[in-house]
């Protein structure tokens, strides 16, 4: 693909960062590199991950979705609420909470494509509607007594953890889809020029809705792995996620005018702030200062890779 | 008072102003002729400030200046007022004529009684009847005009220079017009304007300059001109040179169209388009020529009228169907419904016919490249590789790949929308020669154009648009650019 040839360079450029912070918190703590501390990284990164494939997908044509954390608290709960001991069938919590968040994409997607509203908007509405919806399902109060094959996918398999491998089967599949599928460059197209696409006989609409679905299904999946993760179903959970992986997925490169990012690009952005978060904790950094920090190395990241690209 | 001093400009590697030198006087109106893409308008935008010069100074009173943006040679006393006019429109009246130099009061508060005063003012003194409350939204594109030029006067501008103002006007507006004209004439300012109207140069330029390919030409007073001499400068090249010959068109009907009408735009046109022939639309601007390729296409599906293809009624509302139907069309407007600018040239010229290199949902890199490549070799595509980003490309090659893409698709009915517009004359002729060749093919083509001896010299037969009706339908050999002008001329 391309694309990824294109980006080689910045994509360089971030892995040059990574590696230097990494090396930095190794010779500062004496605890990042240890497995426990890397395995908690990668517990913590992959469901911003699987958030952050998932909204590259919008950002892509072009669009933006802030109900992600919503969307994760709402189908976290709607999944433990189906999860109870000896109720059903593990597979029946996983399918409603994938389906809740699905919902929500198609959704988003409907209104964004046949009602014309601007995605900012909708978005803006389906994060207060589904956090109303998270709450009223849970009547306010964390859903808890999970069935134990549930929570369990929060465990390892031959000491990975099985969130880390549910984030690295979604980015392998949606490397593979941007990159092999007609679809896939649809929605390069539609987010490059919508109008030129349209003219070209692709239909908008539906590159659109697929792109919203998609997200809303992978921001399903990151509610239930969280619920798994903290064995309850949390109406409050998830604030502020949609922050996290907007910021991931353009530090890795991607446009927010649409049309431009890759897949790698957002898993660099996603490791990137994985180990700024984890760095933080290990030095102990006060958490009021480690908000100011981050913000400060989204925008100066970005800002670099602007000039880095104008010039 | 006005003074270009070897003025050019280029855009990447092409020139469209060649060093040119030219005079503009107080009390003077000067028309810029020439053909589309002579330059008039890159010589207007200079002067404007809305391009820096690659070379070459502009004199102003005497002094050598540089305007590094309109707001610089607003200031200095030059305004433009653009084809497409740039009101805001949910402001009145009287806040468009006085953006940027409102009256205000201590703390910068705007005065809206001097506001109102200071446009009624200057609209009294253009004789314009026009309420200053109204919102510009509400106004006709001619009143927005005005607005545009009590805009200028408030500025105290001395040079006005307009571009294309009658395109869009009917004859009693262009005749208010004329009268402001002459009335900024009367006030010593210095009115620069270009058209493409023969009658209305002779009666109101005091000097033309003609402009052909970037170059001045000549400057001569205006009754030192016939509208022949006019023209034959204008045109100037001998046109055999890069216009391949025509070859026999078929006589089977590919295309029919009747009662089309999507009011404003058009209103009942027929036509139809047999197989190898190449069938001009021609008509000045706003005819409607656009708006009926567009429904053609299914961009902006008509409101009523009958479309058949091969003899079958079809009912076109997307261009996924039109190319379903086996047509394609080039869009006059590259940027907007053409080129995906990020996206490589390979990923552009595939883009329409990708289920073409798919199996199923999956692309078929190999295969999609081996046509994109040999897409690049037939057309002569300059680009570094397949996988350069179009946009790096020139305006030339980015055409003559949407051109590519569009053909990718093998359509039997091709609509070519301004195929060589902004495009040097070498990549014209290329164009011109792949345009016959598809004819002798036997694919039918729609070409729409502006230029009156690219529509003459390539198609069989012209339909000649005016404010969206067939004027008339014309045989190419037995008509001439002033016959055809006088057809698309409004009444």
């Amino acid at each position: 693909m391309p694309t990824l040839d294109r980006n080689l360079l910045h994509r360089f450029g971030i892995l040059i960062v990574i590696l230097l912070i990494g090396l930095g918190l190794s010779l500062t703590t004496d605890t990042f590199l240890s497995l426990s501390n890397l395995t908690n990284v990668a517990r913590q990164v992959s469901i911003n991950g699987i958030l952050a494939i998932g909204v590259t997908f919008v950002l892509l044509t072009a669009g933006v979705d802030l109900s992600l954390g919503a969307v994760v608290a709402l189908s976290g709960v709607t999944c433990a609420t189906f999860a109870h001991p000896g109720e059903h069938n593990v597979m029946i919590p996983i399918f409603i909470g994938l389906a809740t968040g699905a919902a929500c994409g198609i959704t988003n997607g409907v209104l964004v494509t046949k009602g014309g509203v601007a995605p900012f908007i909708v978005t803006l509405g389906m994060m207060t509607v589904a956090r109303g919806l998270a709450l009223i399902a849970s009547g306010g109060r964390p859903v808890a007594d999970m069935s134990p094959s549930l929570t369990n996918l929060a465990g390892d398999v031959l000491g990975i953890p099985i969130p880390l491998l549910c984030f690295a089967g979604v980015a392998l599949i949606a490397w593979i889809f941007l990159s092999n599928f007609r679809l896939g460059r649809y929605i390069y197209a539609v987010g490059g020029n919508e109008n030129a696409a349209r003219a070209a006989g692709i239909s908008v609409t539906k590159v659109k809705l697929f792109a919203y679905t998609t997200c809303g299904l992978l921001t399903g999946l990151a509610g239930v792995v969280l619920a798994a993760r903290t064995t309850t179903g949390q109406p409050n959970a998830g604030i502020a996620y949609e922050l996290d992986a907007i910021a991931a997925v353009v530090i890795g490169g991607t446009s927010l005018a649409g049309g431009i990012g890759t897949v790698t690009g957002t898993i660099l952005g996603v490791v990137l702030i994985g180990e700024i978060n984890n760095g933080l904790d290990l030095l102990s950094v006060s958490s009021y200062y480690q908000a100011v920090i981050k913000g400060v190395i989204i925008v100066g990241a970005v800002w670099l890779d602007r000039r880095q690209s104008r010039s | 008072m006005l003074r270009a001093l070897e003025l050019r400009k280029d855009f990447g590697e092409l020139t469209v102003l060649h060093p040119i030198s030219v005079d503009f006087c107080p009390g003077e109106v000067h028309a810029l002729m020439g053909e589309n893409g002579a330059g008039k308008s890159t010589l207007m935008k200079v002067l404007a400030g809305l391009y820096q010069p690659d070379y070459g100074h502009i004199q102003w009173r005497g002094e050598i200046v540089s305007f590094d943006s309109p707001h610089d040679a607003l200031t200095a006393g030059i305004a433009m007022i653009h084809q497409e006019l740039m009101p805001i429109p949910d402001l009145t009246v009287a806040e468009n004529i006085t953006l940027g130099i409102e009256p205000t009061g201590p703390l910068g508060i705007i005065n809206r009684q001097t506001q109102r005063e200071r446009a009624i003012e200057l609209l009294r003194e253009l004789e314009a009847d026009l309420e200053p409350d109204r919102l510009m939204r509400t106004l006709t594109v001619a009143q927005t005009q005005v607005v545009e030029i009590a805009k200028a006067l408030g500025r105290h501008a001395d040079v006005i220079l307009m571009d294309e103002p009658t395109a869009a006007l009917s004859d009693h507006e262009i005749a208010a017009l004329f009268r402001t004209i002459n009335r900024l004439k009367s006030r010593g300012v210095a009115v620069v304007y270009t058209t493409h109207k023969m009658d209305e140069v002779f009666r109101l330029a005091d000097r033309i300059s003609i402009l052909r390919d970037g170059r001045l030409i000549t400057t001569a007073p205006a009754h030192e001109l016939s509208p022949q001499k006019l023209i034959s400068l204008m045109v100037g090249r001998e046109l055999a040179d890069i216009f391949p010959p025509r070859s026999v068109p078929g006589r089977e009907p590919v295309l029919e169209v009747s009662g089309l009408t999507r009011e404003p735009a058009y209103r009942d046109i027929n036509l139809t388009l047999h197989r190898g022939e190449i069938l001009a639309l021609a008509g000045l601007m706003g005819a409607g020529r656009t708006e009926v390729a567009s429904a053609l296409y299914g961009l902006q599906p008509a409101i009523s009228g009958l479309i058949s293809v091969h003899g079958k009624n079809v009912v076109i509302d997307s261009p996924t169907t039109a190319i379903a139907l086996g047509i394609g069309m080039v869009t006059e407007d590259r940027k907007g419904l053409g080129l995906i600018p990020a996206l490589s040239v390979r990923e552009n010229i595939s883009l329409a016919a990708l289920n073409r290199f798919a199996r199923g949902p999956l692309v078929r890199h190999t295969e999609e490249a081996n046509a994109a490549r040999h897409q690049l070799q037939a057309f002569a595509i300059k680009a570094s590789s397949p996988e350069q980003p179009i946009h790096q490309l020139s305006g030339g090659n980015q055409q003559k790949a949407l051109l590519a893409r569009c053909l990718l698709n093998e359509p039997e009915i091709i609509i070519l929308d301004e195929p060589t517009r902004g495009i040097d004359i070498g990549a014209k002729a290329e164009i011109y020669a792949v345009i016959q060749k598809l004819a002798a093919q036997g694919k039918a083509i729609l070409l729409i154009s502006s230029e009156l001896p690219e529509v003459l010299a390539l198609a069989h037969r012209i339909v000649v648009l005016r404010q969206g009706n067939v004027a008339a339908t014309l045989d190419a050999s037995r008509s001439d650019q002033e016959s055809l002008l006088n057809l698309a001329m409004p009444l």
